[in-house]
């Protein structure tokens, strides 16, 4: 079976965009009839990684090398002709496309898909279907057939269980065990550790876009790979003393906001959590994992399919952001240019949502909206040079901005989706310092952050979510990285019993 | 409504169309145009009984253009793009034709008709190229380089003028056996299939839907993107250049400023033929038959005695609630989602 042959040697790949480094140094060797795990936490660089390999991103640095040849390949195309097909997280399928015609499109035989489909257990799947009518699940089989049959030498698998049910990712996996007795090979990301241990050989660990170590996936192997993922630095730090408690006065007062058995689309099935005045409530979940649902839900930019969102004991029903705002509830994205206006000034960016109280029979009232204005600028110490544009503002300042708009208008419950993300850690501290302020003046914060660290800094509680529900909850001294990690992983919480 | 959604697999990819729903389903409108054209004839010829052969030819004569047109604006918007130069590109070719022709034999003429092709060919080309390699919005390229061919036109025939050897003319004001099948409908049927049908049953046509389908899936299925968007915008100059050279035969002169009404009815016939604006979607034949629809509508208020100008009032309205209906139909399946 595996053999010590080096089909695939990537050393020192290295990415940027823009400003962004998204991979410093990836280095990843994969044997001729292994299955090889690619792990890291959010943003290590895994699928940029993947995408580099399989030419849909060009490297800036670094090379590969494929059965002893350099490589580069400039296409999707040119990667296939030399046997390397990746499976992507969102299918690369036409919409408007059948399936048929997406087969030709990508040149396999209709044939050869159709026995893998056999294999996957839809046999009966109709390829003159369009693929916009299609579920989701069926499309990544698809997909994944559609690869098998271009009978790649090195096949990348990119989440694929996320969206499956479990017999499925059975068969799956029975599929891949027979592809590495052929003596091919595949590269398998997933974030569920046990998945891993199951079917993988050897598993490459990205952190910060390095790869920080190679290990065998043999049992007892978890530990090193999640302290691998998480950094000598961190693996190390004190916990952080938290001496808040704001969860205690849970039983006498209503929660400003919760949330029952929530469901949104095939990500978000069963999200149920309590959050109350003064308290800010952390989020941790590896993408994918419902959180985005839960947030356009909550505030009011998606329709819930089930489920109830209960703010200050009464029942809500938002079609609208403008209802979400108006029950208290403000959303601040982590993707600043969705709710910024970049061409006008901070001024204008601050008011925005607060003309509701500053009109006078339609007018603005200028002098009381420079006003409020004002001081929620002087509150978050923005940088204000840049009086005209806020696009000319640094991404640390916009999403001060962004938060600032809401302290100009009034609000119970803030949801902070990844709010420092990209930022530099001056700001992103000043906005820690911010939300702890907000929460001592008595908002409640529901707060994700992609960023584990983050979450005991900032939050006096924390719930992790896992494949669209909630498998851990735990007060913010116990929620080390360690913890988070593992339960984002889906990996049973060990501390419980010590909590 | 909860209950029934959890029991559904995953899997479950819904109950298998057969027969007609599917040809409906794949087609839309292929169904629906025949049938609107269908009414819009018969209406017309309810209020207009004496309709003869020689209303069918003017019909056919006055839709030529519009349905070329039409079916320029159809195949860039197929590939994900637009081309709002697609009227000054059938001006700029309509007076080359004028201009060139009036003193040529008919055989010259045929030969000037296959030059002034490549012409409108390399027309497109030219919105191709900057659309791709510039990155510029389509629209802005495309209603730039449409004023460019504006100009273009003025210059080379200042006034309504020029003309084309009189058996040139008939090739599309004549007919063929019976005085109902005109020229023109010839003439634009041939286009259709000399130039769409190959490229649809080809490689290009898949290309074509899918790089107006999902630009980022179609890559990733290894198709050159740039390359089709290309070919995209040239075949829309080339079928451009057929309309002008309609134009001529059924007006018998060029006229550098008549193109340019053919930009935005062009998209509508488009349009309202169920070509997507957001691409990969529709056909070409759907179009060509919006633009008839589009013809009747005015004529038909002419024999009602009604003010023409409610003509455009009502080809907006039919637009809108297509366009609207289309809208609808998405909402209601997004929500079943």
């Amino acid at each position: 079976m595996t053999s010590t042959e080096i089909l695939l040697a990537a050393s020192n790949v290295a990415k940027r965009f823009n400003s962004v480094v998204a991979l410093k140094a990836a280095s990843l060797e994969v044997r001729a009839g292994e299955v090889h795990a690619l792990m890291g936490a959010n943003g290590a660089g895994k699928s940029t990684l993947v995408k580099i390999l399989t030419g849909v991103f060009s490297a800036d640095g670094g090379g590969m090398v494929i059965r002893g040849r350099e490589r580069r390949f400039r296409s999707p195309a040119e990667a296939r002709q030399a046997g390397v097909v990746s499976v992507y997280q969102d299918p690369a399928l036409v919409p408007d496309l059948t399936v048929a015609q997406n087969l030709r499109l990508a040149r396999v035989r209709a044939n050869t898909v159709r026995e893998w489909l056999v294999d996957l257990g839809i046999p009966e799947l109709d390829l003159g279907a369009f693929v916009r009518d299609l579920p989701y699940p069926v499309l990544r089989l698809i997909d994944l057939a559609r690869a098998l049959a271009s009978d790649p030498t090195i096949l990348l698998i990119d989440e694929i269980t996320a969206a499956l049910p479990a017999d499925l990712s059975e068969r799956i996996f029975g599929i891949i065990r027979r592809w590495r007795e052929r003596g091919r090979s595949v590269i398998f990301i997933s974030h569920r550790m046990a998945e891993v241990s199951a079917l993988c050989d050897r598993a490459t660990v990205l952190r910060d876009g390095l790869t920080v170590g190679v290990t065998d996936t043999a049992r007892g192997s978890e530990e090193r790979i999640v302290e691998l993922m998480l950094g000598y630095e961190v693996a190390h730090a004190a916990a952080a003393g938290s001496t808040r408690l704001a969860a205690e006065t849970a039983g006498s007062v209503a929660p400003a906001l919760e949330v029952r058995g929530l469901r949104c689309g095939r990500l978000l099935n069963d999200v149920s959590f309590a959050l109350y005045a003064g308290e800010v409530l952390g989020i941790a979940a590896l993408e994918g994992q419902g959180q985005e649902e839960l947030f356009d839900c909550i505030a009011g930019v998606r329709e819930r399919d089930g489920g109830e969102i209960v703010v200050c004991g009464r029942p809500q029903n938002f079609r609208h952001p403008a209802d979400a705002i108006g029950a208290g509830l403000v959303l601040v994205p982590a993707n600043r240019q969705q709710a910024m206006l970049p061409q006008r000034s901070i001024r204008e960016n601050v008011a925005l949502p607060a003309y509701r109280g500053l009109r006078h029979w339609g007018l603005i009232d200028m002098s009381a909206e420079r006003e409020r204005v004002q001081q929620a600028i002087r509150r978050l110490q923005i940088d204000t040079r840049a009086e005209s544009a806020l696009q000319r503002l640094s991404g640390g300042n916009q999403q001060k901005v962004m938060i600032a708009r809401w302290l100009a208008s009034e609000f119970k419950t803030l949801l902070c989706f990844d709010p420092t993300r990209g930022i530099d850690i001056g700001t992103k501290r000043q906005i820690y310092a911010l939300v702890r302020e907000l929460a001592a003046a008595g908002a409640a914060i529901l707060l994700f952050s992609s960023e584990l660290p983050e979450i005991p800094l900032v939050c006096d509680r924390a719930i992790v979510l896992f494949a669209g529900r909630v498998v851990h909850e735990m007060a913010a001294a116990h929620a080390d990285e360690v913890t988070l990690l593992r339960a984002s992983h889906g990996l049973v919480p060990r501390r419980e019993a010590s909590a | 409504m909860t209950a029934t959604d959890q029991t559904q697999s995953p899997l479950d990819t819904g109950p298998r169309l057969g027969g007609l729903r599917r040809f409906m389903h794949h087609h839309p409108s292929l169904v629906t145009m025949p049938a609107l054209l269908a009414i819009s004839l018969a209406v017309t010829v309810a209020i207009h009984p004496e309709y003869d052969s020689f209303d069918a030819q003017s019909l056919a004569m006055g839709a030529m253009p519009l349905a070329l047109a039409a079916a320029a604006q159809a195949v860039v918007l197929i590939s994900g793009g637009i081309d709002l130069s697609v009227g000054s590109m059938i001006a700029v070719c309509n007076v080359l034709a004028a201009a060139t022709m009036e003193h040529a034999t008919f055989g010259e003429s045929l030969l000037l008709a296959a030059a002034i092709c490549v012409a409108g060919a390399l027309l497109g080309a030219v919105n191709g190229l900057i659309v791709v390699f510039s990155r510029v919005p389509d629209v802005v390229v495309t209603l730039t380089t449409g004023f460019i061919w504006g100009g273009v036109a003025l210059l080379i025939l200042e006034r309504p003028g020029g003309g084309a050897p009189e058996e040139f003319l008939q090739l599309g004001a004549g007919f063929l056996v019976t005085p109902w099948i005109s020229g023109s409908l010839v003439l634009v049927a041939a286009a259709v299939a000399i130039i769409w049908i190959p490229v649809q049953r080809s490689r290009l046509g898949l290309l074509l839907y899918a790089v107006g389908s999902d630009k980022a899936a179609a890559f990733r299925s290894g198709v050159n993107v740039e390359l089709t968007r290309f070919l995209a915008y040239v075949l829309g100059g080339l079928l451009s250049a057929v309309g002008g050279i309609g134009l001529v035969m059924t007006t018998g002169i060029g006229s550098p400023l008549a193109g340019v009404y053919y930009t935005l009815s062009g998209l509508a016939a488009a349009v309202l033929g169920g070509v997507s604006l957001t691409g990969g979607r529709g056909g070409i034949v759907g179009p060509v038959l919006a633009a008839y629809v589009l013809t009747l509508i005015p004529a038909d208020l002419i024999f009602l005695n009604i003010d023409p100008n409610f003509g455009q009032v009502i080809q907006g309205s039919l637009i809108v609630l297509v366009v609207m209906g289309g809208g609808l139909v998405g909402l209601l399946q997004g929500r079943k989602r």
